[in-house]
């Protein structure tokens, strides 16, 4: 790779933010996805926030585990380090990675069988840890890259392409998150930048463990009637808390979100999608009521999106550990070792 | 049966009941002997229980320094009813026999070749303690006293170890010594003190320290940078992680208090070596420490970190298995594991530590060395080295030192760049330039993975560029080769015929057997391997001798398999000498079983020879 820059072609309706820099700058290399995959839409809409949050490109770190989900940080903020580690374990990596240099941004892509089957374990302990990083699920009901065997977070009686019902109980991602202490907790949908760019903005300002869980439809495996991660299913049957341009800055967090308006949202395939208006009555500082709430519309049949639950004085894990302020990887010598002196005490103590 | 009187040259056993209080006990009589200066080496001999079941602490007693296990008990002090039996049979004739006689012994366990020594311990102890705890307790601490006189052990120094114990609870200082009195003026007045078995102060000791392997291996940490550790308790590795997190919280906190280290228990061992490698590419040194099950589940992110070229360092605490085996004894049994630890062609860097204060070097080495090679790096201990308390030089650190990051490129270093890519063979060693995450806002930036890249990080499935990208791995195996840990070979000018290599723990029982075997006329050279990749010394050492006996603590001869497929030898110049019943190698069965081996193949001895 020579630093010769990608040709400075800018769009022209392509604005500047605070740095002066353009959505160009928080791109990545040509997705090789297939063409109408939810996952490339999760991408741009990360694009997006990050670009509009004005942090550099490059105070990110990407990890993923496998999956077609797990390949997308090589198409996004291509100045940012990222690491495609192991089916499964995107969260342990993340830890390490959080834990060795707080001051960088990290986001962790995954996918619903990297998160939900094998990586469930992971995942749970991960919430409980309160690594404090974006963790986003480009959730398809499929193994998208293994071509299409049914996911744990698939509905039961969803079919599959062969016209197959599912047969078995889903994990709900969402509800799991809550019921494990997450002090972020929201769900959307790939194709609705105007929900999930927030949303991600928020994810990535917020002070601790945010997991957003993106329905996002596999166009090769499970983007057909009988499924219930299909760009239509969840088209008809979303149910939208939280319109959430919600920065969670701490005194913007004592006051009750603005009610949002409705909206029609330009799809990627080109349809229009109408949001439901908003519920002025939902407050995402209750844990409980998060979790009644995502039951009683599950039940319902519906797929409940936006920020579900927050807690404005979340702390994350560096707080817990009780770790200096400076990034641990940039310690020295001098900082690290105690010295010959300390070690003769050592020495004599064993004596 | 001799009257002869021999000074510090005993084994003392202690059988105990598990969760008895007896371990403090027991490591008061080991210190105490340290402290007059003499030699001594610890193996606890414990089960996978917390409380209830039998456990043993022998101590070996040698002016002469021989800290390995030898076989026969001395002085059997038989505290636990219940392996009564086997502890008098294991007495070597002439020995002594320590026990409880506050109750009669039964008539069939009396042995008449050896000396029994009995004293009321339980009866002595009644009235002086109301609670049956405490007199449990003090039961431990009496025959501690008895003990003092009958082995002639410096009183004061054992008074003092009870103060250094109890600092800060000094009401429980008098009671103890009280105990200790007991049994002490028992034994004055009632035995014939001191026994022939006896110890007398030595300088023998000299400078050197008493402390076990993990406890030195934290320490090694600690000094060589580790400010991550991630891990999943295991015995006999959780000790080493409590130990640094210990060090860590006394001498790794800023003047607020706050900490210049991360420890994180995981949810398990994947987890674990998971955020091991996530820090070290996000550019901080980190470690974990496990045992045999630990390194099975973490074999598929090794082999990420071999692949993707992340640094991770790994203690592997060796307990006996298959599977569960013999969580609380001692083997080297993970060799093979551990060097191709993963799928596809992968092999790891080992270091082989062999004393606590390897323990402490090699673990600061291999922080250095993970980084230098931009791989993982494990650290092949054992049960025994990790956790038994045993004499060792005393820890030397320089202050010139610097931690060798390897190759990483730096932000100024980018602004003089033409171009970069991460996996460019520039210097030709294999190696190429690391830049950590957030380094520079445009260039230096790459994505790591395990699935197969060209030199710019970029992925391909070509082949060409596949075979280019595996064969660089194997430069880089050969660079390892050079900078890993020497063997350390003793050979006479020219060779003699026959050699013998050995690894980790059985350096102290090859002392002595070596010793042994010369007695016999039988001379060996020796090699003692410390690291894997194997060096041309390592290989030349077997194919310059006739045959080469191979010393190791486990079944299958893992360690000669390793030597064989990686040096391309001759197997049938390699003679397994192994012992892996959980307990460590003895010199008595290396010599027994080298000489066996001379006698039925009638091989010629050096004495044979001269005379
Ligand atoms: C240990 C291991 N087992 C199995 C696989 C094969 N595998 C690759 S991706 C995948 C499923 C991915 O599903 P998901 O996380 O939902 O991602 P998607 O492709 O649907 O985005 C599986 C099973 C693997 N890479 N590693
Ligand atoms: S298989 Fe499905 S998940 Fe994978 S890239 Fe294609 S559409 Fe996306
Ligand atoms: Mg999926």
């Amino acid at each position: 790779m020579s630093f010769i820059s990608k040709p400075v072609v800018h769009h022209p309706q392509l604005g500047h933010n605070d740095l002066g820099l353009t959505r160009r700058d928080y791109e990545g290399p040509i997705s090789t996805l297939c063409a109408g995959c939810g996952h490339d839409s999760v991408s741009a809409a990360i694009v997006q926030a990050c670009a509009e949050l004005s942090i550099p490109p490059h105070r990110f770190a990407k990890v993923s585990g496998i999956g077609c989900s797990s390949k997308t940080p090589s198409y996004f903020l291509g100045n940012s380090h990222g690491l495609n580690s192991v089916h499964g374990r995107m969260p342990s990596v993340t830890t390490g990675a959080n834990l060795a240099n707080r001051s960088l941004h990290c986001i962790g892509i995954s996918g619903d069988g990297d998160t939900a089957s094998i990586g469930l374990g992971q995942f749970a302990h991960i919430v409980r840890r309160r690594v404090n990083m974006l963790y986003i699920v480009d959730n398809n009901g499929t193994y998208g890259l293994t071509k299409g065997q049914f996911s744990a977070t698939n509905d039961k009686g969803s079919t599959n392409k062969k016209g197959l019902p599912n047969l078995h109980e889903p994990i709900d991602l969402v509800s799991m998150a809550l019921q494990i202490g997450a002090t972020f907790v929201a769900r959307s949908f790939s194709g609705d930048k105007r929900q999930l760019v927030p949303l991600i903005r928020a994810g990535l300002l917020h002070e601790g463990f945010a997991f957003i869980d993106v329905v996002s439809p596999c166009v090769a495996f499970n983007n057909h009637a009988g499924s219930t991660k299909s760009y239509e299913y969840v088209r008809g049957h979303r149910d939208d808390v939280v319109m959430a341009d919600f920065v969670p800055t701490h005194e913007e967090i004592t006051a009750d979100y603005a009610p949002g308006e409705r909206e029609d949202v330009l799809m990627p395939d080109g349809s229009t999608l109408r949001l439901r208006k908003l519920e002025e009555t939902y407050d995402p500082r209750d844990r409980t009521k998060a979790l009644n709430y995502v039951h009683d519309k599950t039940l319902q049949g519906e797929v409940v999106t936006g920020l579900l639950y927050i807690d404005p004085d979340a702390s994350d894990c560096h707080a817990m550990l009780n770790t200096v302020a400076e990034p641990l990887n940039s310690l020295g010598e001098a900082e690290l070792c105690p010295g010959s002196e300390a070690l003769d005490a050592i020495n004599a103590s064993f004596r | 049966m001799s009257a002869q009187v021999s000074y510090n040259d005993f084994v003392i056993k202690f059988a105990n009941v598990n969760g008895s209080g007896s371990a403090s006990a027991n490591g008061m009589f080991a210190k105490a002997l340290f402290r007059m200066g003499i030699p001594v080496a610890t193996r606890n001999i414990f089960p996978s229980n917390i409380q209830g079941l039998p456990t043993w602490f022998e101590v070996r007693v040698s002016e002469r320094g021989y800290l390995g296990r030898r076989e026969g008990v001395d002085v059997m002090v038989a505290m636990n009813a219940e392996t009564y039996e086997e502890d008098v049979a294991s007495v070597v004739p002439g020995g002594y026999l320590f026990y409880d006689n506050s109750k009669p012994l039964a008539r069939e366990l009396v042995r008449n070749d050896i000396v029994e020594v009995g004293i009321p311990i339980s009866e002595m102890l009644l009235p002086e303690f109301q609670d049956p705890k405490q007199r449990q307790l003090f039961k431990n601490i009496t025959y501690l006293g008895a003990l003092s006189a009958l082995l002639n052990l410096d009183f004061d120094v054992l008074k003092s170890m009870i103060g250094e114990q109890y600092k800060g609870k000094d009401a429980l200082i008098k009671p103890n010594i009280h105990a200790l009195e007991i049994g002490r003026n028992y034994a004055m007045e009632y035995l014939d003190c001191p026994l022939r078995v006896q110890v007398r102060p030595s300088d023998a000791v000299g400078d050197r320290i008493m402390i076990n392997g993990n406890s030195a291996a934290a320490l090694g940490c600690i000094y060589g940078g580790a400010t991550v550790c991630a891990w999943y308790p295991i015995t006999p590795s959780t000790s080493l992680v409590e130990a640094f997190e210990r060090y860590a919280n006394q001498l790794r906190l800023d003047e607020n208090g706050r900490r210049k280290f991360a420890v994180v228990q995981a949810e398990d061992e994947l987890a674990a070596i998971g955020m091991v490698i996530g820090a070290a590419w996000n550019g901080a040194r980190s470690f974990t420490a496990t045992s045999g099950p630990g390194l099975s589940l973490m074999s598929e992110f090794l082999g990420l970190a071999y692949f993707a070229e992340i640094p991770a360092v790994l203690f592997d605490v060796q307990r006996a298995g298959p599977s569960t085996g013999m969580p609380t004894r001692t083997q080297q049994s993970d060799l093979l594991s551990a060097a191709y630890a993963s799928h596809g062609d992968t092999k790891q860097v080992l270091l082989i530590p062999a004393t606590p204060k390897e323990c402490f070097e090699f673990a600061a080495a291999a922080l250095d060395l993970a980084d230098r090679l931009q791989t993982p790096v494990i650290v092949l201990s054992d049960l025994e080295l990790g956790m038994d308390d045993s004499l060792s030089e005393p820890f030397v650190w320089d202050d010139e030192r610097r931690y060798d990051r390897g190759k990483v490129y730096t932000a100024e270093d980018l602004d003089e760049l033409e171009s970069y890519g991460r996996y460019r063979d520039i210097d030709g060693d294999g190696i190429g330039y690391r830049t950590y995450p957030g380094t520079h806002p445009t260039k230096g930036s790459f994505f790591t993975r395990g699935t197969s890249r060209d030199e710019n990080a970029k992925y391909t499935e070509s082949p060409d560029a596949y075979i280019a990208n595996m064969r660089r791995l194997e430069r880089k195996w050969q660079t390892a080769a050079g900078l890993v840990p020497v063997p350390e070979i003793s050979r006479s000018e020219p060779a003699r015929a026959y050699g013998i290599i050995y690894y980790g723990t059985t350096e102290h029982p090859m002392r002595e057997a070596l010793d042994r075997l010369a007695e016999d006329g039988i001379h060996l050279d020796t090699m003692r391997i410390r690291a894997f990749p194997f060096s041309q010394a390592v290989f030349e050492f077997v194919t310059e001798h006739e045959l080469v006996f191979v010393v190791e603590q486990n079944r299958d001869g893992q360690m000669e398999t390793l030597l064989v497929s990686e040096g391309r030898l001759d197997s049938a110049q390699l003679i397994g000498v192994r012992y892996f019943g959980g307990l460590s190698i003895s010199a008595d069965i290396i010599a027994r079983e080298i000489r066996d081996y001379f006698v039925e193949n009638k091989l010629a001895r050096i004495s044979e020879v001269t005379s």
